[in-house]
C-alpha cells in the first residue's frame, strides 16, 4: 500500500512516530497525480510547488514538536495533503467554479475553512473539478473537462463535488472538501466509495465559499473512512464571525465519540424512501445495512416523511431563486470574464454573462429569476418556503421516534459518461434522497455499504441537527459491520500493483 | 390657474449614517479617502464573501426611527433588491422590503406659524452603492467610467413620508426639520453637497378640494434644499399646465436638471424594474429586543421640539425664537453654553437671533468657524448687564469680537467706551448741555416733552454714547424741573 492510498489517521500516526514525512506523503500524492490525473481529470489546478513548501513547513513543525516532546500543537491534519473543491476561495490560487466566467479569477482572500486547514498545517494539493457553480450531479457540467470515476473510467464520479471524490478515491489526495447544496458531497461519495458528509446548516462557515444557494450550502469532508471524516469535520466546524449563519454550538472532538456504544439508539427507516420503484440491488444492500445496524445493537423503527415527494420541486425553486441572485455579482465589471468590445455597460454585463455562463447555469438563473418575479413570487417562491416548513415539521416528527434515519444516498450507481437522461427532470430525480436533508438543515453522511457490479453504493444516514457526534458513531459502526476489506478504487489498486 | 389646484408632495430621503464602519463589513467610512482604499471582499462583492450586520448601524437606524416617532419592529429582516448596475457590486442591494425597522411615525413642521403634522410611512436600513464617475463631460461622451467602492456598504437609512405636503415651501420645511432632527440625534452629518443626504420627491396635482390624488411623478437628482423647492415648483406648474389644458399627467420618473431649472423625462412606468425582492438568506431574521430599544430611547439626545419647549419653559422665550435656536444643533449648543455663564436666556437669545445670525449670514460661515465663543458673548452681555457699557456700544463692539475673537472688556477699555454712570460727572455734562441749548429747554418748559429726547441726544453726543441712558434721563429731568 502506497502512502497516498492510506487514510488521514493512519498517516497522522506515521508522521507522529517519525515513520513518514509530510514531504514523502505529499510526493506520493503528486506522483499519483502524475500517473493517473490524465485518466481521471480530478483537478482544475494542481498547486505542486505550494504543496511541497507546505509539506516542508509541516515537517519542520512536527520536528519541533518532537524535539520538545509536545505534540499538542500538532493536528491529525498537519502535513496531510488535501484537495479543495474549486468553489472554495484560496488566496493567490485561482478559484474557477469550473466556469469560463471565473477561469482567471484569483481571490484576494482565503475562505474561513481554508484558513482553518492552513492553520493546522494541512497541505493543499490543488483545486478540484466540479459541475459549473456546483450545478449538476455528474461533474459533466464543468466548462473545462470531464472527470472520470476511478472505479470505472467510463463512468461519472457524480457531482457536483466529483473532482474531490475522484481525487480521494484515486489517491490523488488523502482527503478533500466538497460542498453540498442538494447532495453534491454525498452522491459523489456514494459513486466513488467514499465517506461524505453534509454537516448541519450553520456547523461550518460558508465565508469564502462561492455561494450557490445560501440557505442550503454547506462545506463538508470527503474521506476514505468515517474516522477521517470526523477529523476533518472537527477541523472546519465552529462559529465564524464572518458568517452570520454559522452557529455558536460548541464543536466536540468527533473522533473521540466514534467508539462509543450504539446500543439503545434507534435507526428510523422512512417508509417513503424505500418505494417500489427502487432498484432491487440497492434495496438489498439497504436491507443488509439495516440488519447490520440492528446486529450492532440499534433498534429499527419505521418513520414517515409524508411531504417528501415535494422536496425536489421545493429544492429547485429555492436553490435556483437564491442562485439567480447569488450569481448576479459575477457581471464582468470587477473580475471574471469580460466580453470584449462591449459598447456600453448594459451590453457589457449582458454579453459577459451570456458568453461565459454554461447552459445549466443559465437554466437555473432563468428558473430562479422567474420564481422571484413579482408575478410568480407567491405561486412559486412563497409556496416553496411554506412547503419547506412542512418538510422541517416532518423531519422533527420523525426524529421524535429515532436518532438517525437510513436510506440510499442515490437511487443508482454511477452512470456512464454522456449517458445521463436527456430530460433534465430525470437527472433532477437523482437527488431525491439528498435534497430533503439540505432543505431541513440536518446533517447526513454517505457511507459505503457494498457494491453492485463492481461499483460502490452508499447508504445515507441522516442525523439530528448539531448531533454529528451520534451520526458519526452510527456511521462508524455501520462501516465496521460492512467490513469492506480493500477500499481502493481499481485505478489506485492497479498503481499499487505496478508499484510493487 | 395655480390657485385652482393643490400640489401633493411626498418625500423620500436617504441619509448616510455616521458609523465608524460599514453596515455589513468592517471597512472604514471616512469621507474623502483615496478611492478604493476602504474596501474588502465583502463590500467589493467578491465571490464567497458574506455580510454581517453592524449592530451600531442598526442602533442608529432605531434611534432615527424613534426620533421620528415611529413604532419599532420587534422582528425584522433584510431583503435583496436585485438589479444590475456597475455601482452595485453584488448585483443586489441589501435593503428592507416589507418589515422596515420603523413605521407609522410623524414629525411636526412649522407651516406659516402653525405646527403641521407630517406622517412618516417608514424608516429602513440599507447599504450605499459605490460611487460612479464618468470620465468626460457627460454620460454620453464618456469613454469610460470609474468606480470608487469606498462608499459601497456605508449604512443608509431611507425615510419615506406620506404624501402630506401641499407646497414646495412645506417640502422644504419638512426637509429642514428632518435634517435638524437627524443632526441632533448625531446619526448623520446630513451634508447634501457631499451626498450624505439625498432626496427624491413624489409630486402630483389635483383640483383644489378634491379628495383624489392626481397621477404621481417621481423626481430624482435633487441635490440641495434650494433644488427641492425649485424642482417641486417647476414640476407642479408643469403638471398644472398639462392638466388644465385637458391633458393627462403620465406616471413616470423625471430628472431634475438644476442648471436648466427643469425636469426631464427619465423613464416610464413600463420601464420600472422588477426588483425580485426576497429575504436575504445570508443575514436571517433579526430580533430587536425591547429593552435595547428602550435603552436607545433613554440615551437619545434631546429632540429639537423638546429642546424648544424647554427653552420656552426655562427662559420664557417666545415659541418662534425657541424653535429657531432649538432646530439648529450649532445654535442650541452655543445658546446653552452662553446661558450657563450669564444666566439670562432671553438676552442670549436676542443676541444669537440678532447680531450672531446677521454676522453669520453676512460672512457666509458656520458658527463653529467664527471666532465667537460662548465665553466672549457672555462677557459682552455681562458688560451690558452690569452697566459698564450700553446696549448700543455693545452692538458696535460685537463685530470686532465676532471677526477677531478679541475680548469685549479689552476692546471697550482700549477704546474708552466704558459707560459713564457716575452721577457727579453726568450732572456736570447735563448742566453744560442745558446751558448750551436755551431754545429746547424753553420748549420743554412750555410742555413740549419731545424736547427731552433732543437733550438726551445732546448728552450722548457729548459723551460719544457712553452716558448711562437711564441715569441721563433721570438727571436731565431733575435738572430741568429744578430750573423751571
Ligand atoms: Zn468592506
Amino acid at each position: 500500500m502506497k502512502l497516498c492510498d492510506m487514510t488521514i489517521h493512519e498517516l497522522a500516526m506515521l508522521l507522529k512516530a517519525g515513520e513518514a514525512t509530510s514531504m514523502e506523503i505529499t510526493k506520493s500524492v503528486l506522483d499519483r497525480i502524475d500517473e493517473v490525473e490524465e485518466l481521471i481529470g480530478a483537478y482544475v489546478t494542481v498547486t505542486r510547488d505550494e504543496a511541497l513548501e507546505q509539506a516542508n513547513a509541516a515537517d519542520e513543525r512536527i520536528a519541533i514538536a518532537r524535539k520538545r516532546g509536545d505534540f499538542s500543537g500538532i493536528s491529525p491534519l498537519t502535513g496531510i495533503p488535501l484537495a479543495l473543491k474549486d468553489n472554495v476561495c484560496t488566496k493567490g490560487t485561482r478559484t474557477t467554479c469550473s466556469s469560463r466566467m471565473l477561469a482567471d479569477f484569483v481571490p484576494p482572500y482565503d475562505a474561513t475553512v481554508v484558513g482553518r486547514l492552513r492553520d493546522l498545517g494541512a497541505v493543499i494539493v490543488g483545486k478540484t473539478n466540479m459541475d459549473e457553480f456546483a450545478m449538476g450531479s455528474s461533474t459533466e457540467n464543468s466548462a473545462f473537462h470531464v472527470t472520470r470515476n476511478p472505479w470505472d473510467l467510463e463512468r461519472v464520479p457524480g457531482g457536483s463535488s466529483g473532482g474531490s471524490a475522484a481525487a480521494v478515491a484515486a489517491g490523488e489526495a488523502i482527503g478533500a472538501l466538497g460542498t453540498d447544496t442538494g447532495g453534491s458531497i454525498r452522491q459523489p461519495a456514494s459513486f466513488c466509495g467514499l465517506v461524505g458528509m453534509k454537516p448541519t446548516y450553520g456547523r461550518v462557515s460558508r465565508y469564502g465559499v462561492v455561494a450557490f444557494s445560501s440557505s442550503l450550502d454547506q462545506v463538508g469532508p470527503m474521506t476514505k473512512d468515517v474516522r477521517d471524516c470526523a477529523i476533518m469535520l472537527a477541523a472546519i466546524s465552529g462559529r465564524d464571525m464572518r458568517d452570520a449563519t454559522s452557529s455558536p454550538e460548541p464543536v466536540p472532538d468527533y473522533s473521540s465519540l466514534l467508539e462509543g456504544s450504539v446500543e439503545g439508539l434507534t435507526v428510523g427507516v422512512p417508509a417513503e424512501f424505500l418505494h417500489s420503484g427502487l432498484d432491487s440491488g440497492i434495496r438489498e444492500l439497504m436491507d443488509g445495512a439495516i440488519r447490520m445496524l440492528q446486529e450492532a445493537g440499534l433498534e429499527v423503527a419505521e418513520v414517515s416523511l409524508p411531504h417528501f415527494e415535494h422536496a425536489i420541486a421545493v429544492y429547485y425553486l429555492i436553490s435556483s431563486a437564491e442562485a439567480s441572485s447569488n450569481l448576479a455579482r459575477i457581471d464582468g465589471v470587477r473580475y471574471g470574464y469580460r466580453a470584449p468590445d462591449a459598447s456600453g455597460v448594459q451590453e457589457l454585463i449582458r454579453r459577459s454573462r451570456s458568453e461565459a455562463f454554461g447552459p445549466e447555469v443559465k437554466r437555473r438563473i432563468m428558473l430562479g429569476t422567474h420564481a422571484l418575479s413579482s408575478k410568480h413570487y407567491e405561486e412559486h417562491y412563497v409556496k416553496a418556503l411554506k412547503a419547506r416548513t412542512l418538510l422541517i415539521e416532518d423531519m422533527n416528527q420523525a426524529f421524535n421516534k429515532c436518532d438517525c434515519m437510513i436510506c440510499p444516498t442515490c437511487p443508482t450507481v454511477a452512470f456512464k459518461i454522456g449517458e445521463k437522461p436527456d430530460d433534465p427532470v430525470a437527472v433532477y430525480l437523482m437527488d431525491i434522497y439528498t435534497t430533503i436533508v439540505n432543505l431541513t438543515g440536518v446533517p447526513a453522511v454517505s457511507v459505503p455499504c457494498g457494491a453492485l457490479g463492481g461499483l460502490p453504493v452508499g447508504a445515507q444516514l441522516i442525523g439530528k441537527a448539531f448531533d454529528e457526534g451520534t451520526l458519526l458513531r452510527i456511521a462508524y459502526s455501520l462501516e465496521k459491520a460492512c467490513a469492506i476489506s480493500d477500499r481502493r478504487a481499481p485505478v489506485a489498486a492497479a498503481d499499487g500493483r505496478r508499484g510493487k | 390657474m395655480m390657485q385652482d389646484y393643490e400640489v401633493v408632495v411626498g418625500i423620500e430621503v436617504h441619509v448616510e449614517l455616521a458609523t465608524e464602519s460599514k453596515v455589513f463589513c468592517g471597512c472604514r467610512t471616512a469621507f474623502g479617502a483615496e478611492p478604493n482604499t476602504q474596501t474588502c471582499p465583502v463590500c467589493l462583492g467578491m465571490p464567497g464573501a458574506l455580510p454581517v450586520l453592524n449592530r451600531r448601524a442598526l442602533e442608529y437606524a432605531i434611534r432615527t426611527a424613534l426620533a421620528l416617532n415611529c413604532s419599532i419592529a420587534d422582528r425584522t429582516k433584510f431583503d435583496r433588491k436585485n438589479y444590475f448596475y456597475p455601482d452595485l457590486p453584488k448585483g443586489y442591494q441589501i435593503s428592507q422590503y416589507d418589515l422596515p425597522i420603523g413605521s407609522n411615525g410623524y414629525i411636526y413642521v412649522d407651516v406659516e406659524g402653525e405646527a403641521k403634522r407630517i406622517r412618516i410611512k417608514r424608516v429602513h436600513l440599507e447599504e450605499e452603492t459605490a460611487k460612479l464617475m464618468h470620465a468626460g463631460d457627460d454620460i454620453i461622451s464618456a469613454t469610460h467610467s470609474l468606480l470608487d467602492f469606498n462608499r459601497a456598504g456605508i449604512p443608509l437609512v431611507e425615510i419615506v413620508s406620506e404624501a402630506d405636503m401641499r407646497s414646495a415651501d412645506e417640502a422644504r420645511a419638512y426637509l429642514s426639520k428632518l435634517r435638524s432632527i437627524l443632526l441632533a440625534m448625531g446619526v448623520s452629518d446630513c451634508k447634501m453637497e457631499e451626498g450624505s443626504m439625498r432626496c427624491e420627491a413624489n409630486i402630483s396635482v389635483m383640483p383644489r378640494g378634491s379628495k383624489e390624488f392626481g397621477t404621481l411623478v417621481e423626481l430624482k437628482n435633487i441635490a440641495s434644499f434650494r433644488a427641492v423647492h425649485r424642482a417641486i415648483q417647476y414640476e407642479a406648474a408643469r403638471q398644472i399646465e398639462v392638466v388644465s389644458s385637458g391633458g393627462a399627467v403620465a406616471r413616470e420618473t423625471r430628472h431634475w436638471d438644476d442648471a436648466r431649472g427643469e425636469t426631464a423625462f427619465m423613464r416610464g412606468k413600463e420601464e420600472a424594474h422588477d426588483y425580485r425582492y426576497f429575504p436575504d438568506p445570508d443575514l436571517g431574521p433579526i430580533v430587536i429586543e425591547k429593552p435595547w430599544v428602550d435603552r436607545i430611547g433613554d440615551e437619545m439626545p434631546e429632540l429639537p421640539d423638546a429642546k424648544g419647549e424647554r427653552y420656552m419653559r426655562e427662559w420664557d422665550l417666545p415659541k418662534y425664537d425657541a424653535s429657531q435656536i432649538a432646530d439648529s444643533r450649532d445654535l442650541s449648543e452655543f445658546f446653552e453654553k452662553t446661558c450657563a455663564i450669564v444666566g439670562d436666556g432671553r438676552e442670549v437669545a436676542k443676541w444669537i437671533l440678532g447680531e450672531v445670525l446677521a454676522s453669520l449670514n453676512a460672512t457666509g460661515i458656520e458658527l463653529s468657524e467664527s471666532k465667537l465663543t460662548p465665553e466672549l458673548l457672555a462677557e459682552l452681555i455681562e458688560l451690558v448687564q452690569t452697566g459698564k457699557i450700553s446696549g448700543k456700544i455693545a452692538k458696535s463692539v460685537f463685530e470686532e469680537v465676532f471677526n477677531e475673537g478679541k475680548r469685549p472688556g479689552d476692546i471697550v477699555r482700549n477704546r474708552g467706551l466704558l459707560q459713564i454712570s457716575d452721577v457727579g460727572e453726568l450732572v456736570s455734562i447735563v448742566e453744560k448741555v442745558i446751558d448750551a441749548n436755551p431754545g429746547p429747554v424753553a420748549d420743554y418748559h412750555a410742555g413740549k416733552t419731545r424736547a427731552l429726547g433732543f437733550l438726551v441726544g445732546q448728552v450722548m453726543k457729548e459723551t460719544r454714547g457712553r452716558a448711562n441712558p437711564q441715569e441721563t434721563n433721570r438727571i436731565l429731568k431733575e435738572e430741568l424741573d429744578r430750573r423751571a
